[in-house]
């Protein structure tokens, strides 16, 4: 599905190296999930997939599917099939949400060539979708994501990509700012997409959202790469005893 | 101080070249305008009030020429709006292209068919109040050389909106209409007007809202991108009385729009909107002055302007509240996204206030589009033009917003989406 090859990436303002090779390979149907420490660059490989600017690819590829991620454009990626859960939503004052989220769902059928979904249809399945998120329809009329709070912000991501469908969803620390009930509310919401063809990268520090969302692989990274790759234990390590010891070892 | 040969030069050679009405009804109006044109002279780039905006185009003895346009299969402004249509083609009434406005109420300057004793009070009574603090001279001018307009007296509340359609034909035309709408207690009148109007159009609008009326006004300027124009809205409200205008500008070389709002009664509430978009050689001017003269009125100016490759946008916003007008509500706010590095907006924000329990508030910013909002939609599937017009529209929102009725304002939306489109956003 996603087949990252020693990807360089640095800033493009300044002569900052963030991902110093990262290798990263998610099969079809699988769950994988990136722990790492702060500033290790986990965001900027979301954001580098996803298509944000501001980065300069040195070396490396990224596929999806086998073609060329990181020559597309972000809404290209997108009707690729490429999703990714923002760490931090971006708030958009004058667009409402429910707006937003026909422009999408009909922008990416219309890239693929299939036919859009009418007003009806689209009001039925949404309101469905938002309903299983707990996101009320007063919540829908809103900005997209102005004045929501920080939980609000993250459910609203994940119906976004429920709506959306993509087959590579990445979350970036969707756990964060998340109350308990809300944490399994968006797990299920995400284990309800899980499906042969669909696969996650998922950011996270905790374990706990790695217990409603059991990942098949466990990946950690530090200072522009991984470091190491191991099954779900790994995370449990990691919350046991932090990074220190892994750190150590694969230095 | 002496105000500038030039000027009155200016001012002489102006005039000169127009003819005025001798006789009539309004000829000792036209006559005093003429007068007090000529002894404060043509606006010139040096005045404070036209730092921003050289009036040099506007005040020329002959229009500079401004080449015809086609909107193609454009439906026309307003199409789905049940209303009394008036053509005014290069500034001249088209009777056959009309509505009888007779039959509606409507007197034309140029043939008044009725007593207009009424409009006796009002044609340049207002805009000669407005000529205080900030002379306007080419509002004077227009008093005393109007050629056409409509003198609209409402008592009730009109069955339908009055259209005034101006068509632009000739290279050259210069035209002047001044229109004058007394809405008497509890009256309430939508005044829609739309068209470039020609080649260079001089408008002023003296509007009267009594008592407890409302007036709601909405126009589009057109899209003929050579077309120059300076208008001014004059207007006096009553007690519990409503004003409500808003203009879409879409292209045009130079346009000079100014509202001069006085509120005189006590809880009257006064809107004032735009929204322009322009790129390459367009000039846009809002300028607009509101006088708080009575307890507990609310203004709100909201004035948006999307610049591309090299345009410019000016404003120039005033809320002036009088000793003794408490309460009042005055809120500015005057915005511009600049879509290109090389694009201007000059915003001159101002509050003079001589009453101590008010709430005033304004604000004007400028800036380029968000990128991050761009990245997000992008990041969902929208398409970079699709993403950016989106934004764009939520950008201009708050001043479409205060088109009350959903009809004209959805209108108005499909003009925006038309120019963003064909303008690559
Ligand atoms: N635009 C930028 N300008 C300057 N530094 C940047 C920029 N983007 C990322 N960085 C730096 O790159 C490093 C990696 O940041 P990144 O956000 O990818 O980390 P992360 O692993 O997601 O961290 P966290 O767990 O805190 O979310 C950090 O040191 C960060 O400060
Ligand atoms: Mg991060």
């Amino acid at each position: 599905m996603l087949e990252i090859k020693n990807l360089h990436v640095k800033l493009e303002e300044e002569d900052k190296v963030i991902l110093k090779g990262v290798n990263l390979t998610v099969e079809a149907g699988t769950v994988h999930a990136i722990m790492g420490p702060n500033g290790s660059g986990k965001s900027t490989l979301s954001y580098v997939l996803s298509g944000r600017d501001g980065y300069e690819v040195t070396d490396g590829s990224a596929t999806l599917d086998g073609a060329e991620l990181l020559e597309m454009e972000p809404e290209e990626r997108a009707a690729a099939g490429l999703f990714l859960a923002f760490q931090y939503p971006v708030e958009i004052p004058g667009v409402g949400n429910m707006t937003f989220l026909r422009t999408a769902v009909n922008a990416q059928r219309k890239a693929r060539g299939e036919e859009e979904m009418s007003a009806g249809e689209f009001l039925k399945v949404v309101r469905a979708k938002a309903k299983t998120l707990k996101i009320d329809a007063e919540m829908m009329k809103r900005p997209v994501n102005v004045g929501f709070s920080g939980g609000e912000k993250k459910r609203n991501e994940i119906l976004q990509m429920a709506m959306l469908e993509p087959k590579m969803c990445i979350l970036d620390e969707t756990d964060s700012g998340l109350d308990v009930d809300a944490m399994k509310l968006v797990a299920e919401g995400v284990n309800a997409l899980r499906s042969a063809g669909r696969s996650f990268l998922v950011i996270t520090h905790y374990q706990r959202l790695l217990d409603h969302i059991k990942p098949d692989v466990v990946h950690i990274m530090a200072d522009g790469r991984i470091v190491k790759t191991g099954g779900p234990e790994l995370a449990l390590e990691v919350e046991h005893n932090g990074y220190a010891n892994i750190l150590a070892e694969v230095l | 101080m002496a105000v500038a040969q030039a000027k009155l030069d200016a001012a002489a050679a102006r005039l000169a070249a127009l003819s005025l009405p001798q006789t009539g009804w309004s000829a000792a109006a036209r006559h005093d305008a003429a007068a007090r044109l000529q002894a404060m002279g043509m606006p010139g780039k040096r005045d404070e009030y036209w730092r921003y905006t050289d009036p040099t185009s506007l005040t020329t003895a002959d229009a500079p020429h401004a080449r015809l346009f086609d909107a193609g299969d454009e439906p026309a402004m307003f199409d789905a709006v049940d209303r009394v249509k008036l053509v005014f083609v290069d500034g001249v009434f088209d009777p056959a292209a009309s509505d009888d406005p007779v039959a509606a109420g409507v007197e034309l300057l140029s043939r008044v068919s009725a007593d207009i004793h009424w409009a006796q009070g009002l044609y340049g009574v207002l805009e000669t109040r407005g000529q205080t603090p900030v002379a306007r001279p080419l509002a004077a001018l227009n008093t005393a050389a109007a050629t056409e307009g409509v003198l609209i007296r409402v008592t009730g509340k009109a069955a339908k909106p009055v259209s005034l359609i101006y068509l632009h034909t000739s290279e050259s035309s210069d035209a002047i209409l001044h229109h004058c709408i007394k809405l008497e207690s509890g009256a309430e009148l939508t005044l829609l007007e739309n068209g470039p109007a020609a080649a260079r159009f001089n408008k002023v609008l003296e509007v009267e809202v009594g008592d407890g009326a409302r007036f709601h006004h909405v126009r589009a300027q057109g899209r003929d991108h050579e077309r120059r124009a300076v208008t001014h809205i004059f207007a006096r409200l009553g007690r519990e009385s409503l004003f409500k205008s808003f203009t879409l500008t879409a292209n045009g070389v130079m346009t000079r729009n100014e509202a001069i709002i006085e509120l005189t009664g006590d809880d009257a509430v006064a809107h004032v909107a735009g929204a322009a978009l322009g790129d390459g050689d367009f000039h846009h001017d809002d300028t607009v002055f509101i006088t708080h003269a009575a307890e507990r009125c609310e203004s709100r100016q909201v004035f948006k302007k999307v610049l591309k490759s090299g345009a410019v946008g000016v404003f120039q916003g005033k809320i002036l509240v009088k000793p003794g007008a408490q309460k009042t509500d005055g809120y500015q706010i005057s915005q511009c996204l600049l879509l290109d590095d090389d694009c201007q907006f000059l915003a001159k924000p101002e509050l003079e206030i001589y009453a101590d329990d008010v709430k005033c508030s304004h604000g004007s910013t400028s800036g380029a589009i968000d990128e991050t909002a761009l990245y997000y939609l992008r990041s969902r599937g929208v398409p970079l033009r699709q993403a950016q017009s989106l934004l764009v529209q939520a950008f201009l929102a708050e001043a479409i917003g205060e088109i009350e009725d959903e009809a004209l304002a959805e209108d108005i939306r499909a003009r925006l989406e038309g120019w963003l489109a064909r303008h690559g956003q």
